[in-house]
């Protein structure tokens, strides 16, 4: 291929794929009029935060910002909650000797090949009866079940070399010391991308939160878009504004930890 | 290998030194356990349970706010197959319409990525920027992606339409709704599959291709006879993938065209969902995921058989 041509293709790519996200950023600051006009044009005149003002009303039955601070939180919870008890569980299956180890490793990984639409009717019968429908517990711990962390830290853990836990052993540290001061340590970037690609999956999910929360201050971003999608239907700057307030903390996410998630995911393809 | 060095060195120092090791191990298994208790209250809880609670679901006329869940046995099964019955019509244009999905989206997200990370796979400035350009609508969620082209497919004031001067029903009418959901899920997720292609690439011994070099073969022949058995392993993986994801579908047809026309883009998760999680026909909607389970356990196989035949030619 031609210098030229590959240019070419690379800039045509390009466009194809930053343009729509353009197109949405410079909607919301459009006017409602402007935002249907044909021709339509692409830098809003007037420029307006019109689009903006009702998703910062907390009481109207869009509360945007409510449900950003909701995602934000259920994400960071997610995380937290599945880094460190697949951390725990993973060294234990990664680097201890115990009776039925290899049993529960098998159970566990075997899970990873369950479609997870078949816990959507029976983990909404348990979480009814813990109490947890419509509230944010139902968005941040049923996922934490899931294999993908232990089975990912484990891995990491593997790649490990084993002499300096041995060390720490025999310098006196228990099991406890040595996970904590030698392991952890050493798995940072493992760790990190853990914590990245589970905040992503849970920040983005949406099957499951548009059926278990209801209440409009209880939503999350992904379930509340679909009913702004609803409230405001022809006013596109409102909805766009909404769209681009959700993609803010997933764009800064990527930017700032993108070789974590590349790497993540690269891995996660191989190995899998 | 490490235990078995263990047990020898166990056997030739003596049976205090055993007593001693097992002792050691027993701690260590109480402290496995401990390390484990976290996550296997997560794991039993909100994984084992539900895999198994679904079936004895689907064994009921189950609605959770109700007392009465009376037993019907394999009730909610046989009505998937009875023509006639409350679930039989709309079951299987679910699983029509899940099929179309897949049949269009799988080949696109197979192909395209690939010819993605073919370009990526050069050496040129600025590689990591467009990397992260083909990537970064994957890390947006699909409500965000949905919302943005349900604007631009507007069929009165999108530009979509606008640019190719015509008037289609992008949302609302057959078979473009198709063209819809399919194109915006590969623009969409094409980012993963490029990604894990472009591992695979990198992957391919820089050798194998001088060898073919020697040899005269030209870049067609190269791509044929190195870089495609190269990727064999990843290709498998990416096919089964997408191929899963794509059944899985419903955030695209829940936002963009809310099933229209009528019912036929609404997916067997969506259908799953608008049974068991509206209208509360529990028994129902849980068969009818243990049977899509099964299909897709049917399908990974013969996608399997089919994969390894090409390995023994």
């Amino acid at each position: 291929m031609g210098k030229l041509l590959f240019g070419l293709t690379l800039g045509i790519l390009t466009l194809v794929f930053l343009g729509p996200l353009l197109w949405m950023f410079l909607t919301s600051f459009k006017t409602a009029e402007g935002a249907t006009s044909i021709p339509p044009v692409w830098i809003p005149n007037p420029a307006t935060t019109a689009g903006y003002a009702p998703l910062a009303n907390t009481s109207s039955e869009t509360p945007v910002i409510r449900w950003f601070i909701n995602s934000l939180l259920a994400g960071a919870a997610n995380a937290v909650l599945v880094t460190a008890t697949a951390a725990l569980a993973a060294y234990a299956l990664a680097r201890l000797d115990f009776p039925g180890k290899k049993f529960m490793f098998g159970m566990i990984i075997s899970t990873l090949f369950i479609p997870s639409f078949l816990f959507l009717i029976p983990n909404y019968i348990i979480i009814n009866s813990l109490g947890w429908l419509d509230t944010l517990w139902a968005v941040i711990v049923p996922s934490a079940g899931g294999a993908f962390g232990v089975f990912f830290l484990r891995q990491f853990f593997l790649s490990l070399p084993a002499e300096l836990e041995e060390a720490a052993a025999i310098d006196g540290a228990n099991l406890w010391s040595t996970f904590f001061r030698v392991v952890l340590p050493l798995s940072k970037p493992g760790l990190a991308t853990l914590l990245v690609l589970s905040f992503l999956t849970n920040y983005n999910d949406f099957l499951w939160p548009v059926f278990v929360l209801f209440s409009p201050g209880n939503l999350t971003l992904p379930a509340g878009l679909s009913i702004l999608q609803g409230a405001f239907t022809i006013n596109y700057p409102v909805v766009m504004a909404g769209a681009v307030i959700a993609s803010v903390p997933a764009i800064i996410l990527f930017v700032v930890a993108q070789r974590s998630i590349v790497e993540g995911v690269s891995r996660s393809g191989l190995k899998g | 290998m490490a235990v078995q060095s263990d047990v020898q060195v166990a056997s030739a120092a003596g049976a205090a030194a055993l007593t001693r090791r097992s002792r050691a191990r027993k701690r260590n298994g109480l402290a496995a356990y401990l390390f484990l208790a976290p996550y296997l209250v997560l794991f039993l809880g909100f994984i084992a349970a539900p895999a198994i609670f679904g079936i004895w679901i689907s064994l009921h006329d189950y609605d959770f706010a109700l007392f009465y869940k009376p037993w019907v046995g394999l009730a909610n099964y046989t009505s998937l197959f009875t023509p006639g019955s409350r679930d039989f019509g709309n079951f299987w244009q679910a699983m029509k319409a899940t099929g179309i999905f897949t049949l269009f989206s799988v080949p696109c997200l197979v192909v395209v990525p690939l010819l993605i990370a073919l370009l990526l796979n050069r050496k040129f400035p600025g590689r990591t920027f467009f990397r992260a350009v083909f990537f970064l609508p994957y890390v947006l969620g699909v409500a965000v992606i949905g919302l943005l082209f349900r604007y631009m497919l507007d069929p009165n004031v999108g530009v979509v339409n606008y640019f190719l001067g015509a008037n289609i029903p992008w949302t609302t009418d057959l078979p473009w709704v198709w063209v819809s959901l399919v194109g915006m899920t590969v623009w969409w997720t094409l980012g993963f599959n490029a990604l894990i292609y472009l591992a695979g690439l990198t992957d391919i011994s820089p050798e194998l291709y001088e060898a073919a070099d020697m040899d005269g073969a030209n870049r067609w022949q190269q791509f044929a006879n190195v870089t495609l058995p190269g990727l064999r392993q990843v290709m498998v993986f990416v096919v089964t993938t997408t191929i899963l994801a794509s059944a899985n579908m419903f955030g695209q047809y829940f936002i963009l065209t809310k099933g229209a026309p009528g019912t036929a883009t609404r997916t067997i998760i969506g259908y799953i969902a608008d049974e068991g999680l509206r209208s509360f026909r529990m028994g129902a909607a849980a068969a009818m995921s243990y049977v899509f389970a099964i299909v897709l356990l049917l399908v990974s196989l013969v996608n399997f058989k089919v994969f390894n035949r090409g390995d023994a030619s």
